[in-house]
């Protein structure tokens, strides 16, 4: 037993403050859009150049003038707002924006991130994903605890390039959560997922954690 | 008098070509780039382009013309996961590739169309973006510096514009295509609405025309969407997001 991506993108949202402007990445962390509370105020940020993204549109109404950072259709909301991609890397990069959810590849005790690149695999870039790390006020990763072949993704450091330099505060993986002191290093257990023992979480992570369950 | 307006994207671009030019091309993904343009790059058949975009089109769209072509001989971008032939072409040599972070990007177009030749961000400080590039420290902090970026040639797409070039973009097709606008040594814009001058509210230009050298009217906008991605009407009124 573990969590399931739904479980995961509910947990992220507990992150989530009435008034925060948040950024969302690509994957489990679009889906915490879906789990943002009744009646808290949240404004989702899309780095092309929105604040304010609304849900999909209804079949036949997509406009090619207005996606998000995945390239997807999206709507506007009564309070939307676009500008400049230089506008809204102005925001990400001076501290603006309050919460940056994303994936990851690895993620090491000293708070490094890595999500963009694998030498000797076709390279697609970085994207926004390093403005984001560098810039955000709190910076969540989620990703599975380990990769398919078992090998372990919670590392003392990272091996794959980095997307940034001590930048990750709390990492979300299917297994539990961790919170990471990234000016000084070091990582605490603070949650099990559902039917995962501290024997198993401390047998597939690499980096040391003290336990605060 | 000077006349920004022409009558098409051939007659736009004529004299301003030459191989081994910089051209930067405003979009993200195929939203808001100058598709008119972009095809008359092509039949123009000018070599050895270094281009500047966050994103390089699709196989057969958008900048994945020029790529078909063999005209594009380095890329300046953020991301290009979006197309098979640029990863044969990378993976064979036959193209160079600089990645930026994309605010990065952004804010070097920006700071090249402002004079303004280097700046420091926190961006990339620690990662191989910073290779080789100076790090300085501010306030406790460690910034690398990343330099101004300007083209030979910026190619634009906005909605509207009028004889003066002044424009508006509309929603999310705005993104690099202002900052692209004032780093192009010339700049030329395609709309999609050309109108008289007194049209467009001045309070509500986002470009204003002293950056603009030519606009034309767009002769056709296919405006491909990359992922079209929609519910069914059926379901609940949706919340706040998506």
């Amino acid at each position: 037993m573990a969590w399931t991506r739904e479980d995961m993108a509910a947990r992220a949202a507990l992150e989530l403050q009435d008034g925060f402007y948040v950024n969302l990445g690509i994957g489990i962390p679009t889906l915490v859009a879906n789990y943002i509370p009744d009646g808290m105020s949240v404004t989702l940020q899309s780095e092309n150049g929105m604040l304010g993204m609304g849900p999909f549109p209804f079949e036949g109404e997509a406009d090619a003038d207005l996606i998000n950072a995945g390239k997807q259709t999206i709507t506007e909301l009564a309070q939307s707002s676009y500008f400049s991609s230089s506008d809204s890397f102005a925001m990400i990069r001076g501290g603006h924006i309050n919460l940056s959810i994303l994936g990851g590849m690895q993620v090491a005790e000293n708070g490094d991130l890595a999500n963009w690149m694998v030498p000797g695999k076709m390279v697609k870039g970085m994207g926004g994903a390093m403005d984001l790390v560098a810039g955000v006020r709190r910076v969540v990763v989620v990703m599975d605890h380990c990769e398919k072949t078992g090998a372990p993704k919670v590392l003392k450091r990272c091996n794959l390039p980095l997307t940034g330099a001590g930048v990750v505060d709390l990492l979300i993986t299917d297994l539990g959560v961790f919170e990471i002191d990234r000016k000084v290093g070091g990582m605490r257990l603070t949650a099990l997922a559902t039917g995962v023992s501290l024997d198993e979480i401390t047998a597939k992570t690499e980096a040391d954690f003290i336990v605060a369950l | 008098m000077v006349q920004k307006v022409h009558a098409d994207a051939d007659a736009a671009l004529a004299g301003l070509l030459f191989d081994g030019m910089t051209v930067m091309a405003g979009g993200f993904g195929l939203c808001g780039i100058p598709e008119n343009l972009i095809a008359a790059m092509r039949l123009a058949g000018v070599r050895d382009l270094t281009v500047v975009s966050n994103n390089c089109g699709i196989d057969g769209f958008g900048l994945g013309i020029l790529l078909e072509s063999g005209q594009i001989k380095k890329m300046i971008s953020s991301y290009v996961g979006e197309n098979k032939l640029f990863e044969k072409l990378y993976l064979s040599g036959e193209l160079e590739l600089e990645f930026n972070p994309q605010g990065t990007l952004a804010e070097r177009i920006r700071a090249g169309g402002a004079g303004i030749p280097a700046f420091f961000t926190k961006t990339g400080v620690g990662t191989l973006v910073s290779e080789g590039k100076e790090i300085r420290n501010f306030d406790g902090d460690d910034y690398v510096m990343e330099r101004g970026l300007v083209a030979d040639l910026s190619i634009i797409k906005a909605w509207k514009g009028d004889h003066e070039g002044n424009l508006i973009y509309r929603k999310t097709a705005r993104n690099f295509n202002p900052m692209m606008a004032t780093a192009g040594k010339a700049c030329v814009v395609e709309v999609e609405h050309l109108v008289e001058p007194g049209q467009l509210d001045p309070d509500h230009i986002h470009t204003p025309g002293i950056y603009v050298d030519r606009i034309i009217a767009g002769a056709r906008f296919e405006k491909r969407i990359e992922r079209v991605t929609t519910r069914p009407r059926d379901t609940a009124p949706a919340k706040d997001a998506v």
